[in-house]
């Protein structure tokens, strides 16, 4: 019953989306503020059926409702509560569901605190957004239905994929779909400027907040997914170029380069043609991360004959997005008038640098990830594009963004003085330099670049650190005063900062992982002794402990000083799961700092020797407390007073260049 | 100066950066592309020692032997040739005989496949796509294969 509810929802939620989708629009060209004050109130509601239509699929995951196939296939009644419930995102049919109502969460929230936009725009943005919604509604209804019953219902489920039940996938993959999503208000705007066919700095100011959220959920929802494969996955790797995490990152790029343009659109009315161009970009690639994962064509291009209807079904979206999106760009951006001059030394003329080569590494992750699908399409040759190829593309894209990032914030609006803010960072480049010596003194061995790596992170952080000194006037007048202008700066400076000061530590922290992590592989009996960097860890012996639906079979470590003072145990588990008779790897970690030791164990040879991986993995927390940084960066941002008291009204006639036709 | 310098100031650098992009990319795919072959392939094409690929295939039923130090060597199947590969380290959770593997590395100056990395997925039933094409090209496809497209890959590093 539960089950039919839910399907039933998710119908009705489909024909309001209809009804969103086309009533606006009509209304913007007829005139007809009713039509167009339809939006909101009609996105509210194809919100609440997608969240009953939701909330009836997770009753059914967390009543262990087998009659349900998609439960069945997915669940166990054996599985805690917290596992059921996210398996519910678990798999392909329920991640869909997540998908539509992460969009119909947005829509509502546009349609709730959306007041001070202008009526023709909520209205055609709220319709392009119904758009999205009504294709990916009736993507779900047609090939993807999770309300599925079997006939006969089976006692238990098949359990969620072993490695899946992890309290990092519990928040992972929302964390993900509310950046992917987040995007599509930019898109929504986008395409509503570019029917409407103007566009001023008003628009950037309603549409960065949406920006900011996004990205900032697309951050925590990446640095939370490369945790998640770095303890799960038992061989301590952080980042893969899985063409999986290529999906997420592309997103991520493409949306960082739009949270910057959009600031220039917002401050010098600059820029705005190359800003909705990212804002479809940033969408696009979320719709292409969508599709990626989810069609199975990562697989195999052939997976599209196994289910070819989901795989063209999503295509098609795509096709119909991207390209009604671009193509609608090039008839109608002509149409936007260009904004301030500035020369090529100036905050928009860094921003424009930060945006070359963002979307440049963008484009070579994209190459990479596509080109062996492109290939085996079209050749049937099947290559593999590793790890190597990014490293020597996106990281010399990198390079110059960071050495560049600090002058940013210390250049003026239109013409900057790169001298002046040249000598300003000399303290920070001090620092750095300081530090690069450190890396090649105190660190042997590692890759030569190594310490400039550190040299680089350190300077971005010191720059931020700058960017703060220097508006606070730290040092130069007296402590209370510069409390005051603490106290008194714009949020979103401190925000820059926080980001930028967090991409510095995650560059640390990456640098320090891979050029001075050491690693340990041995198989080892009870007793036996491994010394790895500073640490000396004893072998104790296995033993047998029951879990709810797995067993255990755990290692038990000392953790010793090279001194020999024992510092603690590690306990790294291999961990049975009956049901799918499947071994799932679960790594020990003994944080030291930001540093940390990682043993994870393997299968016990006929002899009963135990094969070990351990890792000494130096500064490898940063990576994430970096993102993390970035995270509250953006929230600082977030709270800032223009922001949360809302635009003004948009500049008046002057900018309309073409009536609405 | 002139709105008409900075616009090329600005294209210039754009088409430069888009050139430097273009340039790696290039660079690199010449160098960091591994091709897929599976042992037919290599009896066919004669690879020559040190060229880096990815082999495939179903891990020969009796053919595993662990040494110490981690050493194993087995043998890798299509049906049609095979081809003894070496590999040191943890191997990953659902490596088993009958199973199957995809390996990256090259061949060495004896015939035998040095892998520096084994590739499963975490999945009892999965079978990686490019085994499952080079199993039906040799005639040796069983229909109790089903494909499972959720788990992501998992590995095993020297």
């Amino acid at each position: 019953m539960i089950a039919e509810l839910g399907h039933y929802a998710l119908t009705l939620a489909l024909g309001l989306a209809l009804i969103q989708a086309t009533m606006p629009i009509v209304g913007t060209r007829t005139n007809d503020p009713m039509l167009m004050s339809l939006a909101a109130p009609v996105a509210l509601a194809q919100f609440i059926f997608v969240a009953i239509a939701f909330g009836a699929l997770a009753e059914c995951y967390v009543a262990s409702d087998f009659s349900v196939l998609n439960v069945y296939e997915n669940s166990n009644s054996a599985m805690p509560l917290i596992y059921r419930l996210t398996s519910v995102w678990g798999n392909h049919e329920g991640s869909m569901m997540l998908w539509v109502s992460i969009l119909a969460f947005f829509g509502a929230l546009v349609a709730l605190f959306g007041n001070n936009l202008p009526l023709p725009l909520k209205a055609n943005a709220l319709a392009v957004q119904a758009w999205i919604a009504a294709a990916f509604h009736l993507f779900i209804l047609t090939t993807s239905n999770p309300f599925l019953r079997i006939p006969d219902a089976p006692l238990e489920g098949r359990d969620l994929n072993p490695i899946l039940q992890d309290p990092g996938l519990a928040f992972h993959p929302p964390m993900l779909y509310l950046g992917y999503v987040g995007f599509s208000i930019a898109f929504s705007f986008a395409i509503a400027a570019l029917i409407e066919g103007r566009i001023d700095a008003a628009w950037a100011r309603w549409v960065r907040p949406w920006v900011l959220g996004a990205w900032m959920c697309l951050t925590l929802g990446i640095a939370g997914g490369s945790y998640w494969a770095y303890y799960e996955l038992g061989w301590g790797g952080f980042w893969f170029w899985d063409p999986v995490e290529n999906a997420s990152l592309m997103p991520w790029l493409a949306g960082t380069a739009l949270l910057h343009s959009a600031v220039v659109m917002e401050k010098r009315a600059a820029l705005k043609v190359w800003t909705i161009l990212l804002a479809i970009l940033a969408f696009s690639l979320s719709l292409i991360g969508t599709f990626l994962v989810r069609s199975g064509v990562l697989t195999s291009v052939h997976a599209f004959a196994v289910d070819p209807r989901r795989g063209i079904f999503i295509l098609a979206i795509l096709v119909f997005f991207i390209g009604g999106a671009l193509a609608l760009y090039a008839w109608r951006a002509p149409l936007l008038k260009q904004g301030g001059l500035f020369a090529p030394i100036s905050r928009e003329g860094a921003l424009v640098f930060n945006n070359l080569f963002l979307t440049s590494a963008c484009a070579t992750v994209f190459v990479g990830t596509l080109y062996p699908l492109a290939l085996e399409a079209l050749t049937g040759e099947k290559i593999s594009v590793g790890p190597p190829f990014y490293n020597s593309t996106f990281g010399p894209l990198f390079v110059p963004l960071m050495l560049v990032m600090p002058f940013g914030p210390l250049l003026g609006w239109k013409r900057g003085d790169i001298v002046s803010a040249t000598q300003r960072l000399l303290a920070a480049a001090l620092l750095a330099l300081v530090a690069l010596a450190a890396a090649f003194a105190f660190e042997h061995g590692g890759p030569v670049m190594a310490p400039f790596g550190v040299g680089i992170a350190v300077f971005v952080m010191m720059g931020a650190v700058t960017d703060i000194a220097e508006r606070t006037m730290i040092l130069r007048i007296p402590f209370n005063a510069v409390w005051h202008r603490a106290i008194g700066m714009p949020r979103s400076v401190w925000g820059t900062a926080f980001a930028h000061f967090g991409i510095g530590a995650t560059l640390l922290g990456i640098v320090s992982v891979t050029a001075w992590g050491s690693e340990h592989i041995a198989a080892i009996k009870p007793g036996e002794v491994i010394d790895v960097s500073h640490y000396r860890l004893t072998f104790d012996g296995t033993f047998n402990r029951p879990g709810p639906n797995y067993s255990d079979v755990v290692g038990h470590f000392t953790v010793r000083r090279a001194s020999g003072e024992i510092i603690g145990s590690m306990e790294p588990t291999r961990r049975t799961f009956p049901a799918r008779n499947m071994a799932t790897t679960e790594a020990a970690l003994m944080t030291r700092g930001v540093s940390q030791l990682y043993v994870s164990l393997g299968d016990p040879d006929a002899s009963g020797a135990v094969p070990v991986r351990l890792y000494f993995k130096p500064n490898v927390l940063l990576i994430w407390g970096g993102a993390f940084i970035m995270f509250l960066g953006g929230g600082l941002s977030l709270s800032d007073r223009r922001l949360r008291i809302g635009a003004p009204h948009p500049a008046k006639a002057k900018t309309a260049l073409a009536p609405a036709e | 100066m002139t709105r008409k310098q900075r616009r090329l100031v600005l294209i210039g650098g754009s088409v430069g950066v888009l050139a430097v992009a273009v340039a790696l990319m290039l660079n690199a795919f010449r160098g960091s592309i591994a091709f897929f072959n599976s042992p037919s392939d290599i009896a066919e094409k004669h690879l020559g020692p040190g060229t880096r690929i990815r082999l495939g295939g179903l891990v020969k039923d009796g053919s595993i032997v662990k040494s110490n130090d981690l050493r194993v060597r087995f043998e890798v199947t299509d049906g049609k040739s095979e081809i003894p590969v070496t590999y040191q380290g943890v191997l990953p959770d659902l490596f088993r005989e009958g199973q199957g593997v995809v390996a990256e590395g090259a061949i060495d100056g004896a015939g035998v496949f040095d892998a520096d990395t084994i590739l499963a997925k975490h999945d009892e039933t999965y079978m990686p796509k490019e085994v499952a094409d080079a199993l039906k090209k040799s005639g040796h496809w069983k229909d109790d294969y089903p494909q499972r497209a959720e788990a992501p890959v998992a590995g095993a590093n020297k």
